[in-house]
């Protein structure tokens, strides 16, 4: 049940700095908490998440147990040339989300 | 000079995001009530409008998606009775009310729980669980910046009454009721907190002290268990009868669901 909101221009202008942002559902469980049982609840968070402009890397972060449920990451790039943004979620238990933005370049 | 008309300058700009803010609930700038939204800082505020910051809208498109997808015996899904979502719209501003065929009044939650019983065949769904959420929070979300109106019903005066009656009477170990707090000293504050005047207008609420989304029954147990009362269980006619009285309260204020609170 992925659910990733992202907002990011649809058009920029050549060189023009774009700020890309990217929401997304997840309950970032620490892995340090008891649950109702007392037993400890395994930990379950997004590990990395990276960005890609036309496959080249441009943001990649390491997420830690202490960010919160729902990640929201804002970041800013050069938009040089028309093309795809590629966004990826990578955790715990085989946590794997993508997600595809356009932005046109004029 | 210059500073006098700065400050007159500020004064106005303060009054026009204040007259906004109030939406249609301010007749004249004698209603002096407040949504929780005023008391939050800017950055909250900006998180709450920005449709892909509001962690609620992750809630909402999950709805969505449910909205749309059969269920229970029946095969049937939410759309396919009502259509798209603007069918929805004004029905979260109007509940809780008294649905065909019955005598007490449910909230937006038990509505939809009746529909999945009734008409879909499927079982009803958790309180609090992620599905009763999103479907809540998708249909709110239809009624954003509409003023909250609830149904003219005479069945629904004695549950209000009740429902207010709850609201004044003192309960728990601290032996608090809602309004010593709430009404007598909403404005003031509780540690370093500012107490609001308890307006329903953003539920469900995205609390980043619950990191999720909640209903206004998780928040009114957070309350009673914060006075040391024991809370009504999650099915009790009390939390209908409290969201009745604090919608009728809240009569004419702007909906912002899905809010965002701290």
């Amino acid at each position: 049940m992925a659910n990733v909101l992202v907002n990011a221009p649809k058009t920029a202008k050549r060189g023009a700095i774009v700020e890309i942002k990217a929401l997304i559902l997840h309950p970032m469980e620490t892995g340090f908490r008891p649950g109702p049982n007392g037993r400890i609840i395994p930990r379950n968070i997004i590990e990395r998440f990276t960005a890609t402009w036309n496959g080249t890397e441009i943001f990649d972060m390491e997420m830690s147990p202490a960010i919160a449920a729902n990640p929201f990451v804002s970041f800013f790039a050069v938009a040089s040339e028309s093309g795809t943004v590629g966004l990826r979620w990578t955790g715990d238990e085989g946590f794997v989300v993508e997600e595809r933005v356009a932005i046109a370049v004029e | 000079m210059i500073a006098r008309h700065f400050g007159i300058g500020l004064a106005i700009v303060f009054a026009a995001s204040y007259a906004l803010a109030q939406g249609m609930a301010d007749k004249g700038g004698t209603d002096k009530r407040r949504s929780g939204t005023q008391d939050m800082g800017r950055a909250l505020q900006k998180m709450q409008d920005d449709d892909t910051a509001n962690p609620g809208m992750l809630f909402v498109q999950l709805g969505g998606e449910l909205w749309g997808k059969a269920a229970g015996a029946a095969g049937k899904s939410c759309a396919d009775c009502h259509g798209g979502a603007a069918s929805m719209k004004g029905v979260a501003a109007r509940y809780p009310a008294i649905p065909k065929g019955a005598d007490a009044p449910v909230d937006l939650e038990g509505r939809i729980n009746l529909c999945r019983t009734a008409n879909q065949q499927a079982g009803s769904l958790t309180s609090e669980s992620r599905e009763v959420l999103a479907l809540t929070a998708y249909v709110a979300r239809q009624s954003r910046g509409l003023p909250i109106a609830p149904p003219d019903d005479p069945r629904l005066a004695p549950f209000r009454t009740r429902g207010k009656e709850l609201w004044q009477s003192r309960q728990g170990q601290l032996n608090l009721s809602c309004a010593i707090c709430h009404d007598d000293n909403a404005g003031k504050k509780l540690a370093g907190v500012t107490i609001p005047q308890a307006h329903p207008t953003g539920y469900p609420i995205y609390r980043l002290e619950w990191q999720t989304l909640g209903s206004l029954k998780r928040r009114l147990r957070n309350c009673l268990v914060g006075i040391r009362a024991e809370p009504y269980a999650y099915n009790a006619p009390e939390y209908v009868m409290l969201d009745l009285f604090l919608m009728d309260r809240a009569r004419g204020m702007m909906l912002e669901s899905p809010g965002v609170r701290p």
